[in-house]
């Protein structure tokens, strides 16, 4: 044992960092714990150190120098979902979502882990969402994959357990992906249907782009409907969110910067975006980039033009005319729409108002459902156990479908309905609302 | 106590795995780290063991281990509490209750329900409230805390004024005493034979046992539902409006006060519909039958508009009632906004001292160089002081403390109490003797002895360590005996 230090909390010069990136945060904590019921991983497990109290503790104690990153504090704070629950209903306002990015920041850098896992992270965090040609390319070797019969016969014949790692569950969670038609973008332009609003930029996404461009195109559809000029930027390719979730800040820097770049080419009023976790990271630009003087100004210019689908549409009625979409739905809030951007009553208010829905609550529709970027795949075991909880909830509204308004929650409850033989569907809200005006292809 | 050795500390470990399973017992120290306090972050202690068992029969075996050990042991709920109660303050091992928090039976028709400890208080209303029913204790931090705590602490809440404390509400518990046996204190109906012991045990504070499960009465919503807030430029005038309201025979349910410092703290949070500008606001609420109350809550704004209220606002609908209530009950936590750290004081004088004791409050504290913000459940003279301050700036921890045992003084001069709701702990042992004599600690003592004589089952707490007991009220952290020996670390 080394020497007791009798220090209870050192008074650390300056502001608390880790590795020169800013927890200050912490301090805004008061131990109140009103956090904790609403914590997903804490409901679970009981336990403080993964509670988000725990957590900022932890990345307090970090800071300060009580703690080590030891494998145990490491494992608790990347079982954090990053659902940010916990800022909705935090009254001293600790600018949580923050303080665990740095943290994981700090994980990568002083826990890289083996060659394979980084050769997997660089694969996917520097190759695959930093080129959309790679992605694409990927994309096509997946559809390969899964219709040349390759993806059966791995499954039968036991050859997936073979794959180092957590690439197993990378396999079974690959998503299916679409035809190339299916995978079309939106047009370049898609001019305004009536009196124009306003003048909109798309982002398209990474993922999304390829497993949801069907989405995408509705998406297009429905803001002409509503009097927007739909522009769709050239040279656009991931926002950085997975990235910067995923602890890799150097290239969550760089795709903020690519992605303002790309936008500000084309002058719009607004930029629209479908997917939550994008969201809610662009809004959060002027944060990120706000040490580059190069950037700082312009992306907090960016970032308050930042708008979620249904936040946008729903400053204003509805234009009619809208077509029945007879069925009972049920809507499940993407944290980074519901906590990261505290968008709730939005899309409720847009569903109300397609004749022929019915719109029921879904008990905790503000819980994560495990997907939570790649949780489901760094994290197992908790995300299943989130989504058991999601499925038996959607199950008890007896709703014909789930809405919702973000691929990986798409995915993931997909995954759970599936694994019960349940009939009930998932839809991106933007499909609702694109039949209601007749679209589809 | 003993100091555990490691190769003792594994051996433990692996028994009390085999009690409640092996993802259940934490022992690294950076586990127990964050285990150090609970709500009130200027007490810190370590346990050598966090336990979590799921079942009465866990909780019994790991206290027989503690006994059989000599080792020292808390129950421990979701660590909202404000004194300390739940720490460790001598190590050995903290008995968790968060995976013991079912509600096991609902009884409608004889208005009950048989919950686990570790049970979230909001939960229970959320469970019964389809059904048109609640669970009318209701502490600020109900959406967090259990039910477990509130028996520990015999916790109030705004709504105590009409419907009485944790106590009122509990029926018969479930316990396993401090040395392992499990008995049932009270039982299922309002009036049990025999000596009230579950009344003795509701607000004994973990002393004399754990609770495992607990029987507690559930009640009809209230039909109507009123709530005013009344807005004032001088907090003397909100503190007259609370003896003018109760002085003309009025009972509401819940009125509280929220000053001037703790309206910008939860103004900022949520923005609840509080005046920026006002020196103070009363947030009053009526509840019961419909009938009559409109003439109850016109005597009310009347009251309110004699003692030289600026304006009074009826909540217009429920989501509006539900805001006033949230930066009511956030407010504590809102202080983060303003300041890194706070200590909340919970004193009880008779509602006519309100305006000297305020006045007197805010002299001490200033004298000390320190801010408070106060916001309190008024109506039955319940205040709660929250001194704000800076950890990281050396001496000012001393200086709160200071400063608060000079607040409890005042509070036991004029007549009243040292803590209301949230228990005497580790934080205000010693400042018992301001309120109660040798003789009457010792009954205390004797008590305590009754239930818990090996003194394993949550020490450190309740009883003045000070043999010379009022000159000084207790000091922030303290490294432990075993640390200064350095037996022990802290990490």
């Amino acid at each position: 044992m080394s020497t007791p230090t009798h220090t209870s909390a050192p008074a650390p010069a300056g502001v608390l960092n880790l590795h020169g990136l800013s927890v200050d945060g912490v301090n805004q904590c008061v131990h109140c714990g009103l956090c904790l019921a609403y914590c997903p991983t804490f409901s679970e497990l009981g336990t403080e150190m993964d509670s988000p109290r725990g957590r900022i503790f932890t990345i307090k104690s970090l800071a300060e120098g009580r703690m080590s990153l030891t494998d145990s504090v490491a494992q608790h704070l990347s079982l954090c979902l990053d659902c940010r629950a916990c800022e909705t209903v935090c009254p001293a306002g600790v600018p949580y979502g923050r303080l665990i990015e740095a943290a994981k920041v700090e994980i990568e850098r002083q826990q890289p882990g083996a060659l394979p896992r980084r050769l997997f992270r660089w694969l996917n965090f520097g190759l695959l969402l930093g080129h959309p040609r790679l992605l694409r390319l990927a994309a096509a070797g997946a559809r390969l994959y899964q219709t040349s019969g390759l993806q059966q016969l791995v499954r039968r014949s036991g050859l997936v357990k073979l794959l180092p790692g957590t690439l197993p569950a990378w396999e079974a969670l690959l998503p299916s992906v679409p035809s190339k038609a299916e995978r079309t973008p939106p047009p370049r332009t898609t001019l305004a249907d009536g009196p124009r609003r306003a003048r909109v930029a798309m982002l398209t996404g990474c993922i999304q782009a390829v497993v949801f461009g069907a989405h995408n195109r509705a998406t297009a559809r429905v803001l002409a409907r509503n009097g927007c000029d739909v522009l769709v930027p050239e040279g656009q390719r991931c926002c950085g969110a997975l990235n910067a979730h995923g602890g890799d800040h150097a290239r969550a820097l760089a795709m903020a910067r690519q992605t303002i770049d790309a936008f500000e080419a084309v002058a719009a009023d607004f930029v629209i975006v479908n997917v939550s976790g994008c969201g809610a990271h662009m809004k959060a630009y002027g944060h990120l980039l706000a040490d580059d003087p190069a950037y700082a100004e312009r992306a907090k210019r960016f970032a308050a033009t930042v708008r979620d689908l249904a936040e946008f549409l729903a400053q204003e009625p509805l234009r009619g005319p809208l077509q029945p979409v007879t069925m009972t739905c049920t809507y499940h809030d993407p944290c980074h729409v519901v906590h990261g951007q505290k968008i709730k009553s939005e899309p409720r208010r847009l569903l109300a108002q397609i004749p022929g829905l019915r719109l029921v609550e879904l008990p905790e529709s503000d819980w994560c459902c495990g997907s939570a970027g790649i949780y489901n795949l760094t994290q197992p075991e908790m995300a299943t156990r989130l989504l058991h909880r999601k499925v038996g909830h959607v199950l008890e509204t007896s709703a014909e479908a789930v809405v919702t308004a973000n691929p990986g929650c798409i995915l993931q409850i997909q995954a759970g309905l599936g694994a019960h033989q349940s009939p009930v569907r998932v839809l991106h809200l933007v499909e609702i609302l694109d039949r209601a005006y007749g679209g589809g292809e | 106590m003993a100091t555990l050795t490691d190769s003792r500390k594994r051996e433990l470990r692996r028994e009390l795995e085999t009690i409640v399973g092996p993802d259940a017992v934490l022992s690294d120290p950076d586990e127990l780290l964050v285990y150090e306090s609970d709500g009130l972050t200027l007490f810190r202690a370590l346990a050598d063991f966090v336990v979590f068992p799921t079942s009465t029969e866990h909780v019994s075996a790991v206290v027989k281990l503690a006994n059989r050990e000599r080792l020292p042991f808390v129950a421990r709920g979701a660590g909202t509490g404000l004194s300390g109660g739940c720490l460790p303050a001598e190590g050995g091992v903290v008995i968790s209750l968060m995976r013991m928090n079912r509600v096991l039976e609902v009884d409608y028709d004889n208005q009950l329900a048989v919950v686990e400890p570790g049970l979230v208080n909001l939960h229970l209303s959320w469970k019964v409230g389809p059904r048109g029913y609640y669970y009318a204790p209701d502490p600020s931090s109900q959406q967090a805390c259990t039910i477990g705590g509130n028996i520990a602490n015999n916790s109030g809440g705004p709504h105590t004024l009409k419907y009485g404390v944790t106590t009122n509400h509990v029926l018969g518990l479930q316990v396993v005493m401090p040395d392992g046996e499990i008995v049932w204190l009270g039982g299922r109906t309002r009036d049990a034979q025999g000596y009230d012991l579950a009344g003795v045990f509701v607000g004994s504070e973990g002393t004399f046992g754990i609770a495992t499960k607990i029987v507690v009465r559930i009640l009809k919503k209230p039909q109507a539902v009123k709530t005013v807030l009344a807005v004032f430029d001088q907090i003397d005038r909100a503190s007259a409006a609370v003896s003018a309201v109760i002085a003309r025979g009025l009972v509401p349910a819940a009125m509280e006060m929220i000053d001037h410092l703790t309206i910008q703290a939860v103004e900022d949070a949520f923005n609840c519909g509080y005046p920026r500008d006002a020196d103070a606001a009363l947030l009053i609420e009526l509840d019961g039958l419909a009938v009559g109350m409109e003439g109850q809550l016109e005597r009310i704004v009347e009251a309110c508009r004699d003692a030289g209220a600026r304006e009074t606002r009826t909540a217009k609908s429920e989501s509006e009632r539900q805001l006033l209530w949230k930066g009511r009950k956030s407010a504590f936590g809102a202080y983060g906004r303003v300041s890194p750290a706070y200590m909340v004081m919970d004193g009880v004088i008779p509602r006519t001292k309100l305006p000297y004791v305020l006045s007197r409050v805010n002299e001490i504290v200033a004298a000390h160089g320190l801010r408070v913000g106060n916001v309190f459940h008024a109506g039955d003279g319940n205040l709660h002081p929250n001194i704000l301050y800076d950890p990281r700036k050396p001496g000012e921890e001393e200086r709160v403390v200071a400063a608060g045992a000079e607040i409890m003084k005042v509070c036991a001069e004029v007549g009243g109490s040292i803590s209301g709701e949230h228990g005497i702990g580790l934080e205000k042992s010693d400042f018992m003797p301001f309120i109660f004599s040798a003789a009457d600690l010792t009954l205390m003592q004797r008590l305590k002895n009754a239930f818990n004589p090996t003194g394993l089952c949550n020490p450190g707490k309740i009883f003045p360590t000070k043999k010379s007991c009022v000159e000084v009220g207790p000091v922030a952290y303290r490294p432990h005996a075993i640390e200064e020996k350095g037996l022990a670390q802290r990490f």
